[in-house]
């Protein structure tokens, strides 16, 4: 059983949290847990309700969407890296299947509780949010590149 | 076999020796001069290469720039002349004028990390470097190689990728942009390895070669890692006709990409990459 000061500690050592303040740390740390999946596991399905978010510790991730031909991979996720941000939009639904594809262990935060601790005190929701907005504008500027086929037939010669 | 200004643009007939088929539009030939002797290069540097009747390209080289017995050029079929070249077979003769240009400073870069960044079949201008770097690694601190490609099967040089990952002293990370569940490996751009790469940004030097715009992001991402803009080189490409800066083809800002580069410091090349039709 992972004690709060453990979990307090393996937070402050992913990317997302250097720097946080020790009062904003411990109000989020309340919304935390620690979790473990297989190879092969779904940690979230599409469609589902985006009630939680992660923190990648170790593992790998891939991130998915559902065709006729079977799944496509958009990206993997890796140790450091934050799964989901669905729970920020509304309405809250996963728009990709996320699977371990090895075991990986993260810590995951239950949306609502956060929420609500967020409502409650802005200076954690607006740290929350500016500690979100720079992984969402690289992810999107990332899938921007990927969408140009930057690989495909160069110049004719 | 080094060429004079005088005769750099008379093609030499070089005799082709082995073809491999490396993807579905991309060959690897193996040439040797007719006349005999060797063909001595820096990694980075590129030959035109004349398909007689049809035309002439400019192509990098890809072999070992340790190994002067034989020219070595990966080439993707993409035009008239690269496609011809693609039905060249075996004891065909095919011109070839160079090397030209200013090659990846492997040398320089002794004493720091080396960062390769290559996208596409942007690794075979590249593989000079890394096969060079490899001959020297007790002189590099860590060396990383890190790859782009579109699809798993789009994977140029597969089998040297594995053994230069199997090795304990290069670290080797391939990203491809679209994949099936099939696939086990990362899924996405490769300016994300750059971030994850474990190198000394302060006391790193970076090739980075591959579609323009690619390279453009790469070298943004080991800025902003920390990386001196005039220890990131990126290989450009131009309209390459004459090889010696004559003929104005390649003319890019005050350079002529075929004499000043390809191979110029992100410093240099940033600011005319911002200037529109350039």
């Amino acid at each position: 059983m992972v004690q709060i000061d453990d979990l307090s500690r393996i937070i402050d050592e992913h990317p997302f949290a250097h720097g946080m303040d020790d009062t904003l740390r411990a109000l989020i740390v309340g919304c935390a847990a620690n979790e473990r999946y297989d190879a092969g596991q779904y940690i979230l399905r599409e469609g589902g309700r985006a009630d939680k978010f992660f923190l990648i510790r170790a593992g790998a991730v891939a991130l998915e969407i559902a065709s006729p031909s079977g799944a496509i991979m958009v990206e993997t996720l890796s140790d450091g890296d934050l799964l989901g941000w669905s729970w920020l939009s509304d309405p809250p639904v996963w728009t990709f299947d996320a699977r371990a594809t090895q075991l990986t262990r993260v810590i995951s935060f239950d949306a609502n509780c956060l929420r609500r601790k967020m409502d409650a005190d802005p200076a954690l929701g607006y740290e929350v949010l500016r500690r979100f907005l720079p992984i969402m504008a690289h992810r999107i500027h990332a899938a921007r590149i990927q969408m140009l086929d930057l690989y495909g037939p160069g110049p004719r010669r | 076999m080094k060429m004079d200004v005088q005769d750099s643009m008379v093609p030499v007939p070089f005799r082709i020796e082995k073809v491999r088929r490396e993807l579905s539009d991309t060959f690897t030939m193996e040439l040797k001069p007719e006349a005999g002797g060797a063909f001595r290069f820096q990694a980075g540097q590129f030959n035109m290469l004349y398909v007689f009747g049809v035309g002439e390209v400019p192509i990098s080289i890809s072999g070992d720039p340790g190994e002067s017995g034989v020219l070595v050029h990966t080439t993707r079929a993409v035009g008239a002349v690269t496609r011809a070249m693609g039905q060249l077979e075996v004891g065909e003769t095919i011109g070839v004028r160079g090397p030209f240009g200013k090659p990846w400073p492997v040398e320089q870069a002794f004493g720091s990390d080396l960062v390769i960044v290559a996208g596409g079949v942007g690794l075979a201008p590249l593989r000079p470097a890394i096969y060079q770097a490899l001959a020297n690694r007790d002189k590099f601190g860590k060396l990383v190689v890190l790859y782009g490609a579109r699809t798993a099967d789009d994977i140029l040089f597969r089998k040297e990728l594995e053994r230069w990952r199997g090795r304990f002293d290069v670290e080797v990370k391939v990203t491809v942009d679209r994949a099936t569940d099939r696939w086990a490996g990362n899924v996405g751009v490769v300016t994300n390895l750059v971030a994850r790469g474990g190198f000394d940004p302060m006391h790193t030097t970076a090739l980075v070669c591959g579609p323009e715009i690619m390279m453009r992001f790469a070298a943004q991402a080991l800025v902003k890692r920390g990386v001196s803009p005039a220890s990131v080189y990126v290989s450009m490409e131009r309209n390459m006709k004459c090889g010696v800066g004559f003929c104005g083809h390649c003319q890019w800002g005050p350079h002529f990409v075929c004499r000043n580069g390809p191979v110029f410091t992100w410093e240099e090349a940033s600011p005319l990459l911002a200037v529109r039709e350039l």
